[in-house]
C-alpha cells in the first residue's frame, strides 16, 4: 500500500493537480463520447416522421 | 455461413448488439483492476515521484490514438477498394474515437511535462507530430461530414487517411531519428522492458481496457451509421416497428 492516509492519496505526492488533471479528463471524455453516441443511435431509430415533429 | 455473413450491415447490427454489453463489462472491470494496480500496488517512482503515475493512461491513449488511425486507415481503403458498404461506416466511425485518444494522449502529456519537464508544451517532434495526427483525424473527419453523398465521401475519406498514415510510423519514430525531449520508448517487442513489472502490468491492463473501450463505443457508432444509412430498407423500417 502505498498511501498512509486519503489526504496522502489525493495529494499525489504534490502532483495532484497534475495527476488527477488527468484522469478527470480521461474520465469525462469517455464519459461524455459514448453518451452522444447512444443519443445519436436512438435518433436514428427513431421514425424520420418523428425527428421532423420534434425539430 | 460465409466468410462474409457479417459485412452484411444488418447481420453486423444484430452481432454487435449483443457484443457491446460484453465490451462495457471488459472495460469497467479491466479499468478498476488497471487503477488499483496503478495506485495501490506499482511503487512510487524514484525519480518523477507520484507524477510519473499518469503513465498508465497517457501511454495507453497514445497507443490507441496511433493504433486507431491504422485500423481506420485500413478499413477505408478496404471499403474504396473492394465497395464493401460496412468497411467504409466502420471507418467513419473510428474517426471521432481515434481523434478523442489523441486529444488524451497530448492533453496527459501535457499535465506530464510541466511537472517534469517545465513546460506543457514544446515543439518537440513526438509532440508535434502527435498533434498533427489530431489534424489529420479532424481532417478525415470535417471532409468526410462536408460530401453529401455517402459513397463520394467515403472515396474521398479513405484517400486521406492513407496519405496520413505516413504520420503514424513518424510518431513511433521521432524518438528515434530526432533528439526529442520526449523520452524514447520503454516498451518494445524487441527488447525487455525498461520499467518494474507492476508498472507494466498495470499500463498493459489499461491498454486492454482502453481497447475494451474502443470496441464499445466504435461498434455504437457504426450502429448508429448503419441505421443512418440503411433508413429506406426494410429491415430497418421493421426494427422501427418494435421500438414503443
Amino acid at each position: 500500500m502505498n498511501w498512509g492516509s486519503a489526504n496522502d492519496f489525493f495529494a499525489m505526492g504534490g502532483y495532484g493537480l497534475y495527476v488527477w488533471g488527468s484522469y478527470a479528463v480521461a474520465l469525462a471524455l469517455m464519459v461524455l463520447e459514448p453518451g452522444l453516441v447512444s443519443l445519436r443511435h436512438r435518433r436514428a431509430r427513431r421514425h424520420p416522421d418523428d425527428q421532423d415533429a420534434q425539430e | 455461413m460465409r466468410f462474409f455473413t457479417f459485412a452484411a450491415p444488418s447481420r453486423f447490427y444484430a452481432l454487435s448488439g449483443v457484443l457491446i454489453p460484453w465490451f462495457w463489462l471488459a472495460t469497467v472491470c479491466l479499468t478498476v483492476l488497471g487503477l488499483y494496480l496503478g495506485f495501490f500496488v506499482a511503487p512510487t517512482d524514484a525519480t518523477q515521484g507520484e507524477a510519473y503515475r499518469i503513465i498508465f493512461i497517457h501511454v495507453p491513449a497514445a497507443w490507441m490514438s496511433m493504433v486507431l488511425y491504422l485500423v481506420m486507415a485500413g478499413w477505408a481503403v478496404v471499403g474504396w477498394a473492394f465497395k464493401a458498404r460496412l468497411a467504409s461506416m466502420v471507418a467513419r466511425a473510428i474517426a471521432p474515437t481515434g481523434a478523442m485518444f489523441t486529444f488524451l494522449a497530448l492533453w496527459t502529456g501535457a499535465f506530464w511535462g510541466k511537472p517534469t519537464w517545465g513546460a506543457w508544451w514544446v515543439w518537440d517532434a513526438r509532440l508535434t507530430s502527435e498533434l498533427i495526427l489530431l489534424f489529420l483525424y479532424l481532417g478525415y473527419i470535417a471532409l468526410t461530414e462536408s460530401i453529401d453523398d455517402d459513397r463520394r465521401a467515403d472515396s474521398a475519406g479513405a484517400l486521406v487517411a492513407l496519405v496520413g498514415a505516413i504520420n503514424v510510423p513518424i510518431i513511433y519514430f521521432s524518438v528515434r531519428w530526432w533528439n526529442t525531449l520526449h523520452q524514447g520508448a520503454s516498451v518494445s517487442i524487441a527488447a525487455a522492458p525498461k520499467m518494474a513489472e507492476t508498472m507494466l502490468t498495470a499500463m498493459l491492463v489499461m491498454t486492454f481496457a482502453c481497447w475494451a473501450y474502443a470496441f464499445a463505443v466504435v461498434f455504437m457508432r457504426t450502429r448508429a451509421i448503419v441505421l443512418e444509412r440503411e433508413a429506406h430498407t426494410d429491415w430497418v423500417k421493421a426494427l422501427r416497428e418494435d421500438v414503443p
